[in-house]
């Protein structure tokens, strides 16, 4: 039976960890708001490149250029992967990870050399931890995130894609769907796929197609957009996972809190009941004092 | 007049969305201007100053390079930033304009000449624009 000093100790300590979890709730959403809202921003400039990325691409052969060509031998691999900084935010790095070092032993099934690039402490850790090879690593930048970061991983992937020292560039990253979901994403980010035709293909709004003028030439103009658009995609992925961390972390905290709370209402009638049978056993002393003393 | 739709957006935020009588923006193969009812167009552009007109008045917008799309006569241009004259910090542009000069003038391997150009250019266009507000 624990001491009643002891129990009283126990909920003071873990009533001081529930204020912790719910400040860090608490900023987390502030967080989110504001990561939100940049997605919002975000989201004209993505969806209209996208437009004018699918209008350009239909006018253009597949392989009009490096960017969008697949290499024939296929032996490096690098995988960019975007985690957060910090933890305690429940399994969503660990969600992140595993699905980037899944997709690091299939490729090394398939007999390609992997190395990663992360963004993100957490990322790097467990990617060096497997012992991968690492190109480069950007820690404690998930606070703040800017396109000229997302500029930096995009031409440090283009160069190698383009002097072949990578075959492939796969971006894994927390996609930001909902409140409750950011489940992990990895897809192909070199060679690139050009937007999908299904959007494409939708029927012409607009009538008669009328025929674009470009300015300069469309393989010109492609080999100006493309690279962009990598910056466009890693951007994205940027925006995404720090927007589904702090959701994570504030569902992480709103668990941690209930946990508390649960833990404390146990406690308390834990202590009421040593209390309790403290009382009872000095009145039984007392009581039984007395007997003696009457008898 | 009759007018066309303006939008300039960023990976940050749409700088211009307005309806405007006139746009001339800087393309890399030299200045155009777009009216009502241009035909489709897809132009890149360089680092430069947009132009439009609105309700008779001008006004400017620093671009450091992009995109212009025109389709149903909607304008959107898509730069990595994008600043209207008002909101140029001179003081910053100034400052860049010095380290960019100062990059230039050192003459080795260790400094991208072609970044320093770029930043150089960039900074000078901000202050061009930054004069005219």
């Amino acid at each position: 039976m624990p001491s009643l000093k002891d129990v009283q100790m126990k909920i003071v300590g873990i009533g001081k960890t529930k204020q912790i979890t719910k400040a860090m709730n608490m900023v987390a959403s502030a967080k989110l708001r504001g990561a939100q809202n940049r997605i919002e921003c975000f989201r004209p400039y993505a969806a209209k490149y996208h437009e004018v990325l699918a209008e350009l691409s239909r006018k253009v052969e597949g392989n009009a250029h490096p960017l969008l060509t697949e290499h024939e031998e296929k032996k490096n691999c690098a995988i960019v992967m975007i985690t957060s900084d910090r933890g305690l935010c429940g399994s969503f790095n660990g969600n992140i990870i595993a699905r980037g070092l899944r997709l690091a032993k299939e490729k090394t099934q398939a007999g390609m050399t992997v190395s990663f690039t992360c963004v993100g402490k957490k990322g790097r850790d467990a990617a060096r931890a497997a012992g991968y090879a690492m190109l480069t690593s950007y820690a404690d930048r998930m606070g703040s995130i800017d396109f000229p970061l997302a500029s930096a991983v995009a031409l440090e992937v283009i160069n190698g894609f383009e002097t072949l020292a990578f075959d492939e560039v796969w971006l894994v990253y927390g996609e930001f769907i909902s409140m409750g979901q950011q489940p992990p994403r990895g897809f192909c980010l070199l060679p690139l796929q050009t937007p999908d035709e299904g959007k494409t293909e939708t029927p012409e709004s607009s009538g008669p197609q009328c025929e674009y003028l470009y300015e300069p030439q469309e393989e010109q103009l492609l080999a100006e957009l493309l690279p962009r658009y990598v910056k466009v995609q890693i951007y994205r992925g940027l925006l995404d996972t720090s927007a589904s961390e702090h959701a994570a972390r504030m569902a992480a905290m709103d668990n941690a809190t209930r946990n508390c709370n649960e833990l404390i209402t146990a406690l308390t009638l834990l202590y009421n009941k040593t209390r309790q049978a403290s009382i009872t056993s000095e009145l039984i002393d007392i009581v039984g004092g007395a007997e003696a003393l009457n008898g | 007049m009759a007018t066309l739709r303006l939008e300039v957006v960023t990976p940050d935020k749409t700088v211009v969305k307005s309806e405007v009588e006139m746009v001339v923006c800087p393309g890399v193969e030299g200045e155009f201007g777009v009216l009502s009812k241009h035909i489709s167009l897809l132009s890149a552009l360089k680092i430069g100053v947009l132009r439009y007109r609105i309700s008779s008045k001008d006004e400017y917008v620093f671009i450091s390079g992009g995109f212009a799309d025109v389709n149903n006569n909607v304008l959107t241009v898509l730069a990595e930033s994008a600043e209207i004259a008002c909101d140029i910090d001179t003081a910053r542009a100034q400052n860049a304009r010095e380290r960019a000069e100062k990059r230039m003038a050192v003459q080795d391997d260790t400094v991208d000449a072609a970044r320093a150009e770029a930043a150089l250019q960039r900074a000078i266009m901000r202050l061009n624009v930054a004069v005219r507000r």
